[in-house]
């Protein structure tokens, strides 16, 4: 070498980091060691910037709750996951990408549905399709895909339901929504699949607004759009935002969950064994913990100089909140974390991020998850892979993750 | 023990009601609603860990 590098470009650790070989609900290796190193770490992520990367549970929810930490996907330095994601997210303008107290007000419009009691009054419906789902399932050929059959249905039924876009649709915006959480989708394809779906949505939009129903594309019409709070497009935008939030998260949730506890047969039986929601609902808190399916991190700007644990992140600075080694940060959690345990109390996890952008439908896919994983290994105790786990195709390349195909038999 | 609530600051996660629905409730719009802001002793450990899992902490707890 000839000349000196001051530059730490050689030295940063390239982010994301690939997982370790045969440990599919496993974080990337390079995430333990950072874990294990007492400061904050920075890491070179695809456009070669530097953004520093949170693996620790304190810090992360510190950071993720502190309202100098902005989520505006405009500023300049925030950290992009791609340029495919970059030029997605810009093309749309949603509270997810918002500060408060616009943030604030725009989430207000959305909240009403998701509950607690709106949420819980659903369980009879969406218990219906679950049991509905398995009996097609078990009068059907097999193997099946339990992707196609089973996880991606479940969700996309309710969602649909809930904010009122015909499922008759669902080749349609699963289609589009494949391309938006999609990491490595290029710029062009990602912008046109969050314009095709907009543009459907405000089709139906204006539907809504002349023949309103039950629903919340209904409500958004009426309440928001005909006084003028906000245009049809950008209506449009946050029924994209939940259509593609609400199926695609739950489904990798129930596929990759039902494989976690197939490959623990312990657990498994446990779960088969019990008619108490308490153990139902534990064991829903650590699956989500356990596989964190979120595994871009969340990610932020500073706006102002920040301290943390000593070390100062500079207003301007891009941050990685990665909560899929923060949720298994073994100060945060009791025994061994990067063990499966559905005893283990793991109300705590961060797998709905944390602060004011944690996720607005957690009641609703906490509902689903229970209904499914009460449901399923009950009605069809037998239930096994088809397949070798070597053979199956991970969604490495996911926003979120999960598996891409599940088959399975009985 | 003595709680408050920021309703400005609730995003209406609902984790509150989930926990301790003897002491919180949710508005139309999903927004935290204090239904006793001196919960009995028995709802103690259900109010804290709301306050905990409150992810706009929202919530405080104060001796009475």
């Amino acid at each position: 070498m000839t000349e000196t590098t001051t530059d730490t470009a050689v030295d940063l650790p390239q982010h994301p980091s690939p997982r370790a070989t045969g440990c599919p609900f496993d974080p990337p290796p390079a995430l333990h060691a950072l874990q294990s190193t007492p400061s904050l770490s920075r890491v070179r992520i695809w456009d070669g910037s530097s953004p520093w990367l949170v693996t620790r549970y304190d810090q992360l929810r510190a950071l993720l709750g502190d309202p100098r930490v902005s989520a505006d996907v405009n500023g300049p330095g925030y950290p992009h996951r791609s340029a495919g994601q970059k030029a997605g997210s810009q093309s749309r303008r949603t509270f997810l990408n918002m500060d408060d107290p616009e943030h604030a007000r725009i989430r207000r419009m959305v909240t009403a549905p998701f509950a607690i009691k709106k949420v819980e009054a659903l369980r009879p419906s969406i218990q219906k399709i679950v049991d509905d789902l398995i009996d097609e399932m078990l009068a059907g050929p097999k193997p099946v895909d339990l992707v196609q059959a089973f996880a991606l249905p479940i969700p996309s039924l309710v969602i649909c339901a809930l904010l009122g876009v015909p499922y008759e649709d669902h080749d349609l915006f699963q289609r589009h929504t494949k391309v938006i959480v999609k990491r490595d989708s290029a710029p062009e394809e990602t912008v046109a699949a969050t314009t095709a779906l907009a543009d459907y949505l405000e089709e139906l939009l204006a539907t809504k607004q002349s023949r309103p129903e039950d629903d919340l594309l209904s409500e958004l019409a009426i309440k928001r759009v005909a006084t003028g709070e906000m245009t049809r497009r950008e209506a449009a935008h946050m029924g994209v935002l939940l259509l593609a939030a609400g199926h695609e998260t739950t489904a990798n949730m129930i596929a990759l969950g039902t494989l976690a506890l197939l490959e623990h047969p312990d657990q498994l039986a446990t779960l088969r064994g019990t008619e108490d929601p308490k153990t139902v609902s534990a064991a829903v808190e650590e699956l989500l913990r356990y596989l964190n399916i979120t595994h871009s991190g969340r990610r932020r700007l500073a706006l102002e100089d920040i301290e943390i644990d000593g070390q100062v992140i500079r207003a301007g600075e891009g941050i990685i909140l990665a909560g899929e080694i923060a949720n298994r940060d073994p100060e945060a959690f009791a025994g061994n974390p990067d063990e499966l345990d559905i005893t283990r109390d793991s109300r705590r996890h961060v797998a709905f991020g944390f602060g004011v952008h944690q996720c607005l439908g957690q009641p609703l896919a906490r509902v689903e998850l229970q209904v499914v994983y009460s449901t399923l290994y009950r009605r069809i105790p037998t239930l096994a892979l088809a397949t070798g786990i070597d053979q199956l195709e991970f969604k490495h390349d996911g926003l979120v993750y999960g598996v891409y195909e599940l088959p399975v038999t009985w | 023990m003595r709680v408050t609530v920021d309703q400005p600051k609730c995003v209406a996660s609902g984790q509150c009601v989930m926990l301790a629905p003897e002491v919180f409730d949710q508005d139309d719009d999903g927004i935290v609603e204090l239904l006793t802001d001196t919960p009995d002793t028995a709802h103690h450990e259900d109010v804290k860990e709301s306050a905990a899992v409150c992810p706009a902490a929202a919530i405080h707890l104060a001796e009475k």
